[in-house]
């Protein structure tokens, strides 16, 4: 990690801290959050000349209060004479009570609270817990930055207006609540990752946030098997990014990936976050995702990969979480462990509406087709794959494939 | 922290203003409001009279436009209100979710804007 990528991950820690402390005392989180953000634009500015203060919540804070006085003369003014108001602010007593991961905690489950529209908690939270603004996530979400910040905006006035509470979930409420965070983290995560490939550093960087706010969640909730399944599901993911791309910057397929070159360090964090998970295990999606994902880990031991129980697996999140994407899942798998026939049937009964537009299913379609002989339905697959995948590198490797069907 | 709870019940469910009385004071009902008086969160609501007893006024360029119905036709009709005073939405929640109309047809929870904001 750069030093600048070091200094981010250190004042989007301290910005979601501050947040969550100061929305949680008062309820509000609009004044807060603006105030802070401009803060956080400072803090990325400054640090990397003059280095981390001590305290960054600190320095943050007393930044922020400085912009919100002082409107006008701000933008000199705040940095200049932040060291004085740092000290002013350690003497502060409440600073350090309430800056505690609990806090954070609190504020992902309110970003990501049912009352909450079910497209903007990803970005609330990406926002009010790590302070990106609206213009580097509206990419990601293709939407128009001004669209994005308006709708952040009434997010945050019905927090206040409705006044969302700041209380955790009580115990049986927790599990419906939980899973709409652990959602709305994935999709930060996905968002993140889909983009990776095309060299999209912003998406990329937002995979990072979501594997951060996983950690929070699942150092913060020990006993919640689901959020270690989604910390364990993003971490596997994480850890074959290296191999995804070969050193021409060729995409490389899953099976086909050098097992040496996955992080072993991301894969045994992930281990561990599948035994805490196994500790209490529940029936969850991401329980099974991760454990489909730990099963491709088999051949870092020189294990052949066990498709027929990954097939399986497959089953179990198709029963429990019937998406496009876990069916044609079933069916790659399903042509992997040789069972052809089954693979193409289960790609059949996926609706068309949902298949047509999906790229996964068309390379799976094509693939399994080869694997049946019928080299002119595969190299139609191939074609309708292709079409549909923005990244080059994945694109020339279904051009090579469709290539080498010799139709 | 008050929030008006209005139920939405579907149109055919209480047809006449009788039938709503009956509602109000009968079992499913008595006993919903009981349940908010015993909790101390009632500040106040009332049942209301059918859509069809419902008139729609709009004064445009000082004429008025008077129709019969209800503002808004649908298959749920706003059938009353509570307002309760909780600490928080999710308080707001968890009475709104015991609303008979939650199970028949369905309950909005609207924050109360306070004369002198806390």
């Amino acid at each position: 990690m750069s030093a600048e990528a070091e200094i981010e991950r250190v004042a989007r820690l301290a910005y979601g801290r501050l947040v969550a402390t100061l929305a949680a005392r008062t309820g509000s989180v609009s004044a807060a959050a603006d105030a802070l953000s401009e803060a956080l634009v400072r803090a990325l500015e400054t640090w990397p000349l003059r280095g981390v203060p001590e305290r960054p919540e600190a320095w943050l804070a007393a930044v922020a209060r400085n912009l919100a006085a002082d409107a006008g003369r701000r933008a000199r003014v705040a940095t200049a004479a932040v060291d004085h108001l740092v000290l002013l602010e350690e003497e502060r007593a409440d600073m350090g009570e309430a800056a505690t991961p609990d806090r954070i905690l609190s504020l992902m489950f309110v970003c990501a609270h049912p009352a909450i529209d079910a497209r903007m908690r990803t970005p609330l939270m990406l926002q009010l817990v790590l302070g990106l603004d609206a213009r580097r996530m509206a990419g990601a979400f293709l939407v128009p930055p001004g669209t994005l910040g308006q709708r952040l905006t009434r997010a945050r006035a019905k927090i206040e207006a409705a006044r969302i509470g700041f209380a955790l979930p009580a115990a049986d409420d927790l599990a419906p609540r939980l899973a709409h965070v652990l959602d709305a983290v994935y999709a930060a995560y996905t968002v993140g990752a889909d983009g990776d490939g095309a060299g999209d550093a912003k998406a990329s960087s937002l995979a990072r946030e979501a594997v951060w706010l996983a950690r929070l969640l699942a150092a913060q909730m020990p006993r919640a098997a689901e959020a270690q399944g989604l910390l364990a599901l993003l971490l596997y993911g994480e850890a074959r990014r290296p191999a995804r791309t070969d050193a021409a910057g060729r995409f490389v397929p899953l099976a086909e990936q050098d097992a040496v070159r996955w992080n072993a360090g991301l894969v045994a964090e992930a281990d561990l976050a599948m035994a805490r998970a196994a500790a209490a295990p529940s029936l969850g999606r991401y329980q099974l995702e991760a454990a489909i994902q730990a099963a491709h880990m088999d051949r870092r031991h020189a294990r052949p990969t066990n498709w027929t129980a990954i097939a399986g697996l497959y089953r179990g999140l198709v029963a429990l979480h019937p998406t496009t994407g876990a069916k044609v899942g079933l069916a790659a798998a399903l042509a992997e462990a040789g069972d052809t026939a089954a693979s193409l049937a289960a790609l059949d009964a996926i609706d068309p509406a949902h298949a047509a537009g999906y790229q996964p299913f068309w390379a799976v379609r094509a693939h399994a087709l080869r694997l049946a002989g019928d080299r002119t339905g595969s190299a139609a697959a191939y074609n309708r794959a292709i079409a549909l995948t923005a990244d080059p590198a994945v694109r020339s490797f279904l051009v090579g494939r469709k290539a080498g069907l010799g139709a | 922290m008050q929030y008006m709870i209005l139920n939405y019940t579907p149109a055919t469910e209480y047809p006449d203003g009788d039938a709503v009385r009956a509602a109000a004071e009968g079992e499913l009902w008595g006993a919903y409001t009981r349940a908010l008086v015993e909790a101390g969160v009632l500040v106040g609501g009332n049942a209301l009279h059918p859509p069809h007893a419902a008139t729609t006024l709009r004064v445009r360029d000082e004429a008025r436009d008077i129709q019969d119905g209800p503002y808004a036709a649908s298959k749920e009709q706003l059938g009353g209100y509570y307002i309760i005073d909780v600490p928080d939405l999710d308080a707001a929640l968890a009475f709104a979710a015991l609303n008979p109309a939650a199970a028949s047809g369905a309950v909005e929870i609207r924050p109360v804007v306070a004369r002198d904001p806390a």
